[in-house]
């Protein structure tokens, strides 16, 4: 049996992610020393939505941000049927002395965002790296890893996906957790 | 196309066009790792990989091996001058005494054109032919058309000439197979003397006047004449060759427009290229050299990926 369930629907994703912005806010003021990384692929379309309204409330222009490609620092390399095909790498930035907040839709196992630290460290010693998902599963942790900004907390079986849909790609904003057995 | 069509690189013969896109952009991403402040990455840190060379080699030997340490590889390099192949052991011997320490990729150059096929067929690892002999010189070919790639935009359409030694040049049929596969149009220039009977079955005519040649292309990849390769006298003296196959500067200045200088190292300066020529901008000569490593770097990511665990 196939069953799908709406977690967040359009209007609860654009005010998760208002209350996202406003506890970053909290955390970096004004942002002088922070860059937001989101994580590719899925990543930086959050970061996307983030920096939008980020710009907007704090009414400026001069946010610093990247999007990180992390496929060559992946640990599944042989573990695929197929390799894993990079993504675009935009990271025109030193991340030196700087806070960053790394950004990706979907916490589930931590691999991707261990990753994503590793690559992280190849464009300079950051002062200190937070973490900003949108969806956390929690207990599907295979790696010591927690976000400090979390959208929706889920409790999910590993039979269970989700799937974030956003409006640039699939025609609207929602959040399906779908079951399959 | 996310994966290779094949598992080795034996040569581009062997490759199909998607293959050749994915090799390219896998590039464009190590290029920018490799101009990364920390120009590492953790790929393939458990994989090892044997670097073969039964001929002599510098930059072709540098580019893979600093290619497989940017990937985070193990390497063990092997030249044959200083090997048990001069006490008389045979190739396959050679290569399995070094697969018996566990090596998931060869990578290999041998004097005799089909070792790296040979090997292929023999043993159990992922191979890759650095050159063998006068056959094929895959990932100089791949550099080649990938240079050409990011100094015009695309490969499509584009005209080729390759001047100078095709007889003996792997180079030149590697860079042949794959700019035809790529879509551009390739001819070749040089001493009929240094011209392969085979031409015609390859697509390929011949110019035998460089002025004409040059006039004709877009691109101009020099090649290097070969004495190590020459058993008789093609050409009557190097001065001669390059009175009347030399690439300089007035050549250049005499054509109507701009054409992109190619060469794949070492140069003869003075023989096949003059130093003004290799030394100018139009010559792509070191970014063809930057190009290599990522080259490299994602022909290995992509054959390593086909290593299951």
């Amino acid at each position: 049996m196939i069953g799908e369930r709406q977690i967040l629907n359009q209007k609860d994703i654009q005010i998760t992610i208002e209350r996202l912005c406003q506890q970053l806010i909290e955390h970096h003021g004004d942002f002088n020393n922070t860059v937001i990384v989101g994580v590719q692929p899925r990543g930086t379309f959050l970061s996307y939505r983030i920096i939008a309204k980020l710009k907007q409330l704090l009414n400026t222009n001069n946010l610093e941000s990247g999007s990180l490609d992390i496929s060559f620092y992946r640990d599944d390399l042989r573990r695929r049927d197929e390799p894993i095909v990079p993504e675009v790498m935009d990271m025109n930035l030193s991340l030196e002395g700087k806070n960053v907040v790394l950004i990706d839709d979907v916490l589930f196992t931590g691999r991707s965002i261990r990753s994503a630290i590793d690559a992280l460290m190849a464009f300079g010693r950051p002062k200190s790296v937070e973490l900003l998902t949108l969806i956390d599963r929690r207990f599907s942790r295979d790696l010591p890893i927690q976000p400090n900004y979390v959208g929706r907390t889920i409790d999910a079986i590993d039979s269970e996906r989700v799937i974030v849909e956003w409006k640039e790609v699939n025609g609207k904003d929602r959040i399906l957790m779908v079951k399959s057995d | 196309m996310s994966n290779l069509s094949v598992d080795h690189l034996l040569g581009i013969k062997y490759l199909i066009k998607s293959d050749i896109d994915l090799i390219f952009k896998t590039a464009d991403n190590f290029k920018k790792i490799i101009n990364q402040p920390i120009k590492k990455v953790p790929s393939l840190r458990d994989i090892t990989i044997a670097n073969l060379f039964f001929e002599n080699s510098t930059r072709t030997k540098l580019s893979f091996e600093l290619a497989e340490k940017r990937l985070s590889a193990d390497v063990i390099n092997f030249a044959s001058a200083s090997s048990s192949v001069t006490k008389g052991e045979t190739l396959l011997d050679t290569v399995n005494n070094i697969l018996a320490m566990k090596v998931d990729i060869v990578v290999m150059r041998h004097p005799n054109p089909g070792a790296s096929v040979f090997l292929s067929r023999n043993i159990d690892a992922k191979i890759v032919n650095a050159g063998d002999g006068t056959h094929e010189h895959p990932t100089q070919a791949l550099l080649d058309a990938y240079s050409i790639r990011e100094k015009h935009g695309e490969v499509a359409g584009k005209k080729i000439v390759i001047i100078g030694d095709i007889l003996h040049s792997r180079v030149a049929l590697s860079n042949i197979y794959c700019l035809q596969k790529l879509g551009a149009e390739v001819k070749v220039c040089g001493p009929s003397s240094l011209m392969p009977k085979h031409l015609d079955a390859l697509g390929v005519t011949h110019f035998s006047d460089l002025k004409e040649a040059l006039e004709w292309c877009d691109v101009a990849n020099v090649l290097r004449i070969q004495l190590e390769r020459q058993d008789v006298n093609y050409f009557p003296s190097l001065r001669e060759y390059a009175m009347v196959y030399g690439v300089n500067k007035d050549v250049l200045d005499g054509l109507e427009k701009e054409i992109t200088i190619m060469h794949p190292g070492p140069i003869n300066r003075g023989v096949e290229l003059s130093s003004d020529v290799a030394d100018s901008k139009h010559a792509i000569i070191l970014d063809q050299v930057e190009n290599g490593v990522a080259i490299r770097m994602a022909v290995l990511y992509l054959l390593a990926g086909k290593i299951k665990n």
